[in-house]
């Protein structure tokens, strides 16, 4: 087979593979722009149309018969969207299900796998599942994938690559299951209902779109017409009503609150302070954080300035908290754009308020669409598990090398802001956050124009500009490796996990559909 | 080291990860306090940490001082033979009653320093005033030792040894707030207020931080790191006061380089002491610029 000698270096020295067997040919990264400048164009996958008698009904008694209805045999590829968080009880259901019917070998290409999701390590164990296509891995699945289990390569997406992968084809989704929070008997369905409900249906209606059966699943149906539709009719073959689609306490998660952690808010203020060194704070801004630790204080600051000021910004995207709708309703924004709603909080906005947009996973931050939402981006913080001192961010894989994050936007977004900020506290646990190499690159350091930590503010050398206008606000500018060298002096140097390089048990794919890395089987 | 402490920023001597991030927060001054953050089983555990933070971690261009356990306390002596050696820039003695406290405890460090090849009085000493008795011998304490460079007030111990309720609006600590700043200019050193409570209530701590100084404090404790820059901004002089300092400075500046002593400006007489002050204006207007 020769894995081994099909592997190449990309523009970033990492090695990647140029073929996979049961997945076929990669092009190794080539800069974040290689697919964009020159017209790149390629075939738009489209899925059959089928006609349906009149009168009919799409309701199907349970999921078994649904399964069989859609012609899901073994060998196919399932898709799932992740909105309902932890609490999704979907996935597993239908996976469990094909089991119990003989159905193995599927490739499973869900718009991320959750901690609800853990039950999936066994189900590769048991030969259900053969194939992964994610955004993110954690937990038991991360450290199956992580230990070789998996026998074909894991595929690792952001947002807006697995859009572009499903648009152009490259994933093609035999059978969506697409958890409905509020469905009517048509198959009209939307998340920003129900007692399942759980905000925008971004991700799932990129698989509406493309896969060849979808299959609406509901815990709360209502007759028709349901008013606010994300999915409509017309994409959709069957309608299953189950008991419940989850843990709704899991799916509808408290609004999230700002830290109190002093270094958390330090780096954001910081973070804050260089966004308004940039001068991007001025009126119709556009602007996306991260609902975690750091980045969400950011928005905090820069609601205070804001408010301050009498600036009103255009818009806010991405995956959406309470917070930002908080924003919205003060005036602070003219819209938001939610492709993903990290709040329950964000579930009756998005229902009421019509300024609050749904956008779908290729309107949000595909880059080989004619314009992405992300592509407009004036501002963007995002958080890091690791970078190192080319400014490339690690957000999937642990210091120890195993599977434990996800890919999402970050890669996105970084490329398409004006000013995209990571931040990070300089280490966690005593290991520190700034490396010579990164274990695993997912956002290119080529995109990424500043690393904020709570003892200084590195930033890209490609960005003189904003290194001199961050002087001049007095900033803590530190150069990368100055700043690594002293959180060295109080850490040390820890000894790095050394994979075993010859195992690649799963790719990183840059948006664009090349390969920016590996990630290899641990020891 | 800082010549001016507007801010001083209370970390738990039991805390390692609190202790490795004192340099980030802004702070002019951190303590370390061995004292009453830190239970009784960890006393001995909390000095051995403080000593090897002070031997080894670059606290930056911060004052360091250390808050020991008391003098009528079994922890005294150790805590100050395990702080003496790695020579912070100062220690804090709680429940300050009289001046023989600060002598007894001058002649200890005096002892120590030697023994360490330091220079006696290398290690500052800041009173801390929080029983009645202390503030009645408020001035005693400030003038009796040339290691004392600080009067602090500790409003929580005092308020319980004088038998009233601490209040937001702080009239009971009034009298003292007055008496220990005063005792401080007296003698010519600094002044360091009791610390603001509530740490969701930062509007509360800006106000009351603009009170004290109007009294004659030259600084703040911060129990928060939060709150810090809102002690800093207590301190920023109004725009039209700068203009003036910078007018008299300026002036000041001149007539020295003419060689002349009496200044006038607007018309009016300017004497020395207002010319030191406006140099302060200056200082303080730098200060708030200074965005670490």
């Amino acid at each position: 087979m020769g894995q081994e000698n099909r592997r190449v270096l990309n523009s970033l020295g990492r090695s990647v593979p140029t073929f996979i067997d049961g997945l076929g040919a990669f092009d190794p990264y080539r800069g974040p722009w290689s697919r964009l400048e020159g017209g790149h164009e390629r075939t738009h996958f489209a899925p059959p149309l089928k006609g349906r008698m009149p009168q009919g009904s799409k309701v199907t008694p349970s999921l078994r018969q649904a399964i069989e209805a859609s012609g899901l045999q073994s060998g196919m590829t399932v898709s799932f969207h992740h909105h309902l968080r932890n609490g999704d009880a979907l996935l597993m259901a239908v996976l469990n299900e094909c089991e119990a019917m003989g159905i193995a070998d599927l490739t499973v290409a869900p718009s991320s796998l959750t901690d609800a999701h853990e039950g999936v390590a066994d189900l590769v164990r048991r030969g259900v599942v053969r194939q992964i296509h994610t955004s993110g891995v954690r937990g038991a699945v991360g450290k199956a994938i992580s230990r070789g289990e998996v026998e074909v390569p894991v595929v690792i997406r952001s947002h807006g690559g697995r859009a572009r992968a499903i648009e152009e084809g490259s994933v093609v989704i035999d059978v969506a299951f697409l958890a409905a929070p509020a469905c009517d008997p048509q198959g009209n369905m939307t998340g920003a209902l129900g007692p399942s409900g759980c905000g925008s249906l971004g991700y799932a209606q990129t698989d509406a779109r493309h896969a060849r059966h979808v299959v609406a699943v509901t815990d709360h149906l209502v007759p028709q017409p349901l008013r606010q539709v994300s999915i409509p009719q017309y994409l959709v073959d069957q309608v299953v009503v189950v008991e419940s689609l989850g843990d709704a306490s899991k799916i509808a998660t408290g609004a999230a609150r700002i830290t109190r952690s002093p270094v958390d808010l330090k780096i954001a203020q910081d973070a804050y302070r260089l966004i308004a060194a940039s001068e991007l704070l001025a009126p119709a801004v556009s602007f996306q954080v991260g609902a975690g630790g750091a980045s969400l204080a950011v928005a905090a600051f820069v609601r205070d300035h804001m408010r301050q000021k009498g600036i009103k910004g255009s818009w806010g995207c991405g995956g959406i908290t309470g917070y930002m709708v908080q924003m919205l309703e003060e005036g602070l924004f003219e819209a938001l754009y939610d492709v993903q709603s990290f709040d329950a909080a964000v579930c009756q906005s998005l229902a009421r308020n019509g300024n609050h947009i749904e956008i779908d996973q290729s309107w949000y931050a595909n880059p080989l669409n004619r314009g992405c939402v992300v592509h407009n981006l004036d501002v963007v913080v995002l958080a890091a598990l690791e970078v190192d001192v080319d400014f490339n961010v690690n957000v999937m894989t642990g210091h120890d090398g195993v599977l434990r994050g996800a890919s999402g936007g970050h890669c996105d977004t970084a490329a398409g802001a004006k000013l995209a900020i990571v931040v990070a506290p300089s280490f966690r646990g005593g290991v520190p956050s700034i490396l010579d190499r990164v274990q695993t690159v997912v956002t290119p350091g080529e995109t990424v124009d500043a690393i904020v930590t709570e003892r200084g503010i590195a930033i890209n050398p490609r960005r003189k500009d904003l290194a001199e206008a961050a002087r001049a606000a007095r900033l803590p500018v530190k150069e990368i490796a100055d700043l690594k060298k002293e959180v060295e002096a109080l850490t040390g140097v820890p000894e790095r996990a050394e994979p075993d390089s010859d195992r690649v048990v799963a790719v990183v794919e840059y948006r664009d559909g090349t390969l920016i890395d590996s990630v290899f089987q641990v020891r | 080291m800082r010549a001016i402490l507007r801010s001083m920023l209370y970390i738990p001597g039991n805390s390692p990860s609190m202790i490795q991030q004192a340099p980030v927060f802004g702070a002019d001054s951190v303590l370390l306090d061995l004292e009453d953050a830190v239970a009784l089983s960890e006393k001995d555990a909390a000095r051995d940490l403080v000593a090897a933070f002070l031997k080894t971690l670059d606290f930056g261009g911060q004052v360091v001082t250390v808050r020991l356990n008391g003098a009528d306390t079994p922890y005294f002596e150790d805590d100050l033979r395990a702080v003496i050696p790695c020579r912070p820039d100062a220690v804090r003695l709680p429940k300050c009653s009289s001046p023989q406290d600060v002598r007894s405890c001058d002649a200890l460090m005096t002892e120590l320093e030697r023994k360490n090849g330091l220079e006696p009085g290398t290690v500052k000493l800041h009173a801390m005033i929080e029983t009645a008795r202390g503030l009645s011998n408020v001035q005693a304490i400030a003038d009796c030792c040339p290691r004392v460079t600080a009067l602090t007030l500790g409003g929580q111990d005092l308020t319980a040894d004088m038998g009233v309720r601490k209040t937001r609006e702080g009239t009971e600590l009034f009298t003292a707030r007055c008496l220990v700043a005063l005792a401080a200019r007296a003698a010519g050193i600094a002044a360091f207020d009791t610390v603001w409570s509530d740490v969701n209530d930062n509007e509360g701590l800006l106000e009351e931080t603009r009170t004290v100084i109007g009294l004659g404090f030259t600084g703040k404790a911060a129990i928060h790191p939060g709150q810090v820059a809102w002690i800093h901004r207590a301190f920023i002089p109004e725009p039209g006061e700068v203009t003036k300092a910078r007018r008299i400075v300026e002036a000041a500046e001149a007539a020295e380089a003419r060689g002349k002593g009496v200044i006038a400006v607007d018309g009016k007489m300017v004497d020395a002491p207002i010319v030191t002050r406006a140099r302060h204006t200056l200082e303080m207007a730098r200060l708030a610029e200074e965005v670490l």
